[in-house]
């Protein structure tokens, strides 16, 4: 077996200096009946060829998403990851390196930490950054429990425009704990009622921008209002490109800002794993959930990294941690940095800006389409828009076609009551070729 | 100088040794590297984009204006920071990892080749199931393999961690215990359990008790039989444990706490000892999540991402999360929301399916070691940490000498005592002696804990390597070499850094 270097010799030798008579020795202390005879009754061992051919016919029986036009966001986005990204993540010194639990030899995988705070604290607005959650979804649901932690106050106010996924990932934290989730009526343009909800038991408002159907919301006045009434503003961002673009969470007043950070430097992955972006006020710092990162001096006063602040964390506070969290998502907050490196400030703006373009190009050929209503009032990268049927039939009719036109809101919330609105998204990787190929699928599908 | 005959000088005629080293920046291959936020400029960028079409003014004032802060490299340098930055790690790559509950082995690089195959790399959550249909059938043949190997009838994959399965697990036993009316608010688990056991039980809204911990290092079951009354949801054990030994009386646990109505979760971070030779379900496990990223070989990556899928028995089943796959005549379905045959479902853990890349990487793994090769690795894992108990303990003093370990060798701090020296301080001077330390005050039941988990993947000559810088340093330890140990490590691209500080005054990013 090739990941396995004893041979049989060594394991004599090894047996000999244990003084165990056989390997069946070393497993005495499990009961009888439970140990197995024989391996269980699963397929033997392959070769890397045989391995290599069966997952290939896996993967064929997907269409990628670059293999065809394709409109769909929703939470996880499309766009192009530089080679040397995926190149850096795979040296074996970041790839089979731990948690650096011993900073000295862990150096590498710190600094570029302190980099991803740094970088997440410039992009959200907020002066504190954690060193990454599972993705952004679970980080709102943390967010809403450390709100609940610093207020004292047991109910989140979750907008409407907040995607179904994260505000059912927050009911599943919160509810437990004793903490209310109000989940308010979707909306394309739901912020407006979030203000009207908030009330002395509120401990945080939790607002997306831009929304779930893709709506941007100044949230200023929502900040005012949260905290004139004592309660914290978390702010949720889905597409960490629209950071390039838009106001940030911080300049609009937000407490907490919390974000999916997939679009920068991860794959699509059919929905994992992905990096939460977790940002807060200073004075919030003590009650963030996961590692951070912090810097300080060596023997030799040289600077270092080290993770720090760790008295929040389950392995020293136990039933007191701020998260159960341990292992985050290391590697993808890496892809994330070395991305974000590559792109700089600069090539971020215009990244941003050629999203917003392509998807106002989608918007006009979409628009032009009789029986088809642009919802959004104002997007960065997707929108939503009414179609005169099921949403849901009009995808799988195109899907047929080679075209994957975007994401039905039935999807995510059957509730809603928006079967025929479908959510559509543009990005740098879409041709104006794919657009006009989408119009002209929808535009037949529709007169049929 | 000795020159040879084509003119190249060979060796220096001075005393190397006796001569000061240099103030240089860095030295051999490990380069100073500062932030790229002293490297880059504003307006510098490592990418060729084309000019956007339209400006954004439809935006207004929704528009950033301010600057961000945000520096940009050029491609040579972005890779020349990083590659840098790399070298100043350890690595399964480079050297043993032994660190005990963390399951350092090898990351075959078939699996990153096959998690970056478009048709997985490339799909999109929300793309018509139609157009994923490999997709689904992978997660149900990763869920077929891990039921067949833990012997439990269903999986929820979607859990992103081992704590996250840990708490889809708790959620799981709530759901179930809530449907029979009868809600319970108690988790017991030993002291030696994981810090995330006691830290999920709290966040599913548990109180936790304690279980004490026999002088054999195992679960005091006259205490365990006390602890459990009317109002224990569920008992947590590791098993393997945490001390890296076998609960012996694991049957009896497992009838203690069913006929306390409780559900028996088992922490499975140590299933590596155990995988394709003993099933949790024969020993009356309720629910088990799975790290891929310890005993099915996805890469740690510096921290993460990891995977936690959760075993769970036919009485826990019907509470499981979505998303999970059904057949029907038209292919496979993904079950996404908690309605129709999904109604018990406890909730929605996370946005989307769960860590499919993981998946990938993991059922790569497993296809590649089959049944055979499975049990091979749990034998080979659990023979590499006797053979290192056997070898050490004549110098350093085994916590739990009596009867074999399983994968991980547990060893206290008594053979230190009077030398001054401490875990600590024998963790950096391993550094020195180029290996990654084993995991140190863990678990809290001893004292100055050191835990050795070499894992399968070690040759016999590495671990004897390792076996042998240890014993070095015990016989350092023993002539009262303190200055050795106090000032590590020595060799490391820094010396040991100054953790009291940096959470004193914590600067948490830079600042110009």
């Amino acid at each position: 077996m090739r990941y396995l270097p004893l041979t049989p010799a060594d394991r004599s030798e090894m047996l000999a200096v244990i003084g165990a008579s056989s390997i069946d020795a070393l497993f005495a202390d499990v009961p009888a009946a439970a140990r197995l005879a024989g391996p269980v009754d699963l397929p033997p061992h392959q070769g890397e060829l045989e391995v290599e051919r069966a997952m290939g016919r896996l993967a064929a029986r997907n269409r990628p998403a670059g293999s065809g036009p394709f409109f769909c966001g929703a939470g996880a986005y499309r766009h192009h990851v530089p080679a040397s990204v995926d190149h850096l993540i795979q040296r074996s010194e970041f790839l089979t390196s731990y948690t650096p639990y011993q900073p000295e030899i862990a150096q590498g995988t710190l600094q570029a930490l302190f980099e991803f705070q740094t970088q997440v604290a410039a992009l959200t607005g907020l002066p504190v950054a954690n060193a990454s959650l599972y993705d952004g979804s679970t980080g709102c649901a943390e967010a809403v429990m450390m709100a609940a932690r610093v207020t004292k106050r047991s109910k989140a106010v979750l907008s409407g425009g907040l995607h179904p996924h994260y505000a059912e990932a927050c009911w599943t934290l919160a509810h437990t704990a004793g903490v209310a989730t109000q989940r308010l009526a979707a909306a394309v343009d739901a912020e407006a009622a979030v203000i009207d909800a908030i009330d002395a038991d509120t401990a945080c408002v939790v607002v997306q921008t831009p929304n779930v159907f893709g709506t941007v919301t100044d949230v200023f006045a929502i900040a005012e209002a949260a905290h004139a009434a004592g309660a914290l503003l978390v702010v949720v961002t889905t597409e960490a490109v629209s950071f390039g673009l838009l106001k940030s969470p911080g300049e609009m007043g937000a407490d907490i800002a919390v974000a999916e950070g997939q679009s920068i430097g991860n794959q699509l992955t059919f929905g994992g794993p992905y990096v939460g972006l977790f940002a807060c006020r200073e004075a919030l710092t003590r009650q963030m959930p996961g590692r951070l990162c912090g810097e300080t001096v060596d023997a030799e006063g040289k600077r270092g990294f080290v993770l720090t602040l760790s008295t929040r964390e389950q392995h020293i506070r136990r039933e007191k941690a701020t998260s159960n969290i341990c292992t985050n998502s290391g590697l993808c907050a890496l892809a994330f940095t070395i991305h974000m490196t590559l792109l700089g400030e600069a090539g971020l703006r215009q990244l941003a800006k050629i999203n917003h373009a392509r998807a106002r190009l989608l918007r006009d050929a979409l628009a032009a389409i009789p029986g088809v209503e642009v919802l959004t009032p104002r997007f960065f990268n997707e929108f939503a828009v009414r179609l005169p049927r099921s949403a849901t039939a009009v995808v799988n009719a195109l899907a047929a076609d080679g075209i994957i036109a975007g994401v039905p809101v039935a999807r995510l919330d059957p509730h809603a009551g928006m079967d025929d609105v479908l959510l559509v998204c543009a990005t740098e990787t879409t041709a104006h070729v794919d657009i006009t190929d989408f119009a002209e699928a929808l535009t037949q599908e529709l007169a049929q | 100088m000795t020159i040879l005959a084509v003119g190249r000088p060979t060796r220096s005629d001075h005393d190397i040794a006796s001569e000061a080293r240099p103030e240089t920046e860095g030295h051999g291959l490990v380069q100073d590297e500062p932030l790229t936020f002293e490297l880059g400029g504003w307006d510098k960028t490592g990418v060729d984009l084309p000019e956007a079409e339209l400006d954004a003014s439809d935006l207004g004032d929704l528009v950033r204006a301010a600057r961000i802060g945000l520096p940009g490299l050029s491609e040579p340098e972005t890779l020349r920071h990083y590659v840098r930055l790399s070298q100043k790690n350890h690595a399964i790559d480079l050297a043993m990892y032994p660190l005990g509950s963390c399951t350092m082995k090898h990351n075959p690089r078939l699996n990153e080749k096959m998690a970056r195959l478009p048709g997985f790399a490339d799909i999109h959550p929300l793309q018509p199931q139609s157009t994923v249909q490999g997709a689904l059938a992978l997660m149900d043949e990763l869920a077929h393999w891990l039921k067949t190997l833990t012997g439990m009838p269903a999986v929820a994959l979607s859990p992103k961690a081992g704590a996250h399965g840990e708490l889809c697990g708790l959620l799981t036993i709530r759901a179930a215990l809530e449907a029979r009316g009868d809600a319970r608010r108690t988790v017991v688990a030993p002291v030696s359990a994981h810090g995330t056991n006691p830290a999920t039980a709290a966040m599913a809204g548990y109180q936790v008790v304690e279980i004490a911990q026999t002088d054999d290092g195992r679960v005091d079951i006259a205490d365990l039989a006390v602890k459990l009354g009317p109002d224990v949801a569920a008992v947590m054990v590791t098993n393997p444990n945490t001390c890296g030994l076998f609960e012996r009386d694991v049957l009896e646990i497992a009838r203690l706490t069913h006929a306390a109505g409780a559900f028996f979760y088992c922490d499975g971070a140590n299933f590596n000892a155990i995988v394709g030779r003993v099933r949790p379900g024969d020993l009356g496990v309720d629910a088990m999540h799975i790290n891929l990223h310890k005993t099915f070989s996805t890469p740690h990556g510096g921290g993460g991402p990891g995977a936690g899928p959760v075993v769970l028995s036919a009485a826990l089943a019907p509470f499981a999360p979505a998303p999970w796959i059904v057949s029907g005549e038209d292919g496979l379905h993904l079950i996404e929301r908690n309605e129709g045959e999904a109604a018990q479902a406890f909730g929605r853990l996370c946005a989307f399916h769960g860590q499919m890349g993981m998946y990938v990487r993991a059922l790569t793994y497993m296809m590649s070691h089959g049944s055979d090769g499975l049990r091979q690795v749990a034998e080979d894992a659990v023979l590499a940490a006797n053979y290192v108990k056997a070898r050490l303990s004549g110098d350093l003093t085994a916590a739990f000498p009596d009867g074999p370990c399983m994968h991980e060798a547990l060893f206290d701090d008594a053979w230190l005592e009077g030398t001054g020296i401490s875990t600590l301080d024998v963790a950096k001077a391993l550094i020195d002696e180029g290996f990654h330390p084993m995991t140190m005050y863990f678990p809290l039941v001893v004292h100055g804990a050191m835990l050795i988990e070499p894992t399968e993947t070690e040759p016999k000559r590495e671990i004897d390597r390792f076996c042998d810088a240890l014993l070095r340093l015990a016989a350092a330890a023993r002539a009262g070499d303190v200055a050795r140990f106090k000032g590590a490590p020595f060799k490391a691209p820094l010396r040991r850094l100054d953790e009291t500080a940096a959470a004193r005054k914590p600067r948490l990013r830079w600042t110009a």
